[in-house]
């Protein structure tokens, strides 16, 4: 048994190793993609990158750290390093004075409020679409795929004060978004 | 005198990321605080009709085979031969991934359902005026719900017990119709939800039996006779221990 033959065996079980353990978050990390580009054609360049990288990285990837969050941070940087990804960040200035937010409640009816009864889901779906990228990454990966703000810290390499304050910054967003939409609907 | 409560602090208590004594003096808070309690309803409703934006897109089965090759075990195939020492190790290896994979679906699902109830409850327990029928009298109640559900149900008798009765009213778990029952314990409030076991395409709620804690609710939950109950609320477990007795008692 040569050392050479003993590391493609090595490296045998750690391709099957990985594909058990990434395959599953297939579906997930593809739908966070479509959602992060707009177009399903970017998004299928964007997974396939992401598991290549990680595939790649997988041997640097210590075990009982998570793989999903790992696997998340990866497709977000190799987004953001894309050409959609470049033109979102021109585009997409994002004042993100990282203190905390001390936005009280509001206490009207607001508009959107009513929107967000009717649970109209058409409308709530074009409106996390219009948003910036940071504001629509942070509400789909705790809402959507409902991590916590600990494994959004490390998606976002971002303190999980600064998801805090970053959320609540992006749903803002998003319902005075809506709430724009409702007026137009009015008109 | 106006609320002053942090709105970042409610999204955070339903994200389920603030400690627990801040959890308890908040839900404290919301009995007593219509706007923040609107506002937990708004902000419920939001993540409920956001939910299913997780499978808005789903990968083609081609494209799922073009990743899977391009990671997977191409080599394996091409030196199978000289791999034959390895098809036991992989194949005990995979028995257990798919064992981890469907374990990991069964309580993702029924974690999903346990999110859904509990939304319910917290949407009842913000909601000013949460109930369609409003009633101390289960003579009253249970008939409310006959023809706007599917199924029917007893309730125990209430009275001289330490609990109240205060109404009910028809809500959707996993998209079917269910029946919530709402029951006053002391200044506690404690959901009841009943929904049929098995839809017309015959899929089984998963659940495990027993009380469980979520999202620092106690929850109880059992099937009896195609129903599956949910018994939910911050009440002591002994409480919804009992009550969730009392309606097993009369649903045998």
């Amino acid at each position: 048994m040569n050392s050479r033959w003993v590391a493609a065996r090595k490296e045998e079980m750690n391709r099957a190793f990985f594909e058990q353990l990434a395959m599953p978050l297939f579906d997930q990390l593809y739908n966070h993609a479509c959602w992060l580009t707009g177009h399903r054609a970017d998004a299928e360049d964007l997974v396939q990158e992401t598991y290549a990288k990680a595939l790649k990285g997988f041997a640097s990837f210590s075990e009982g750290t998570n793989l999903r969050a790992w696997m998340f941070r990866i497709l977000r940087n190799t987004f953001l390093n894309s050409r959609s990804g470049l033109a979102a960040q021109m585009t997409d200035f994002l004042e993100d004075c990282e203190g905390s937010v001390e936005e009280a409640v509001s206490h009207e009816i607001t508009p959107e409020r009513i929107l967000i009864r009717t649970e109209n889901q058409e409308a709530i779906f074009a409106a996390l679409e219009s948003l910036p990228v940071p504001h629509r990454e942070v509400i789909l990966l705790c809402d959507v795929d409902e991590m916590s703000y600990r494994e959004i810290a490390h998606v976002l390499d971002v303190p999980v004060g600064t998801v805090m304050s970053r959320l609540s910054r992006a749903r803002a967003s998003l319902r005075s978004a809506l709430g724009a939409k409702l007026k137009e609907e009015v008109k | 005198m106006p609320c002053t409560q942090d709105r970042a602090m409610l999204e955070a208590y339903l994200d389920s990321e603030i400690a627990e004594d801040q959890e308890r003096a908040l839900q404290q808070h919301l009995r007593t605080c219509p706007d923040c309690a609107a506002e937990i309803a708004a902000m419920v409703s939001l993540r409920r009709t956001m939910r299913p934006a997780a499978s808005r897109f789903m990968p083609s089965d081609k494209f799922r085979q073009k990743v899977r090759s391009q990671i997977g075990t191409q080599i394996s195939m091409r030196r199978g031969l000289r791999m034959n020492w390895l098809w036991p190790v992989t194949t005990a290896m995979l028995a257990v991934m798919i064992v981890a994979v469907v374990w990991t679906r069964q309580s993702a699902l029924r974690s999903e359902t346990f999110r859904e109830v509990t939304d319910l409850h917290i949407s009842d327990l913000a909601s000013a005026n949460p109930y369609d029928v409003v009633s101390s009298d289960r003579h009253t109640v249970k008939p409310w719900f006959q023809g706007r559900i599917p199924f029917a149900f007893n309730l125990p008798e209430f009275g001289g017990s330490e609990f109240t009765l205060l109404g009910g009213r028809v809500v959707y778990v996993h998209q079917q119709p269910a029946a919530q029952v709402v029951v006053a314990a002391g200044r506690h409030r404690i959901s009841v939800l009943i929904v049929q076991e098995s839809s017309a395409t015959g899929t089984v709620i998963p659940l495990s039996e027993g009380v469980a804690v979520r999202d620092s609710f106690n929850v109880e939950t059992w099937g009896r006779n195609g129903l599956r109950f949910y018994v939910i609320g911050d009440a002591d477990q002994g409480a919804i221990h009992r009550l969730a007795g009392a309606l097993q008692g009369v649903n045998g």
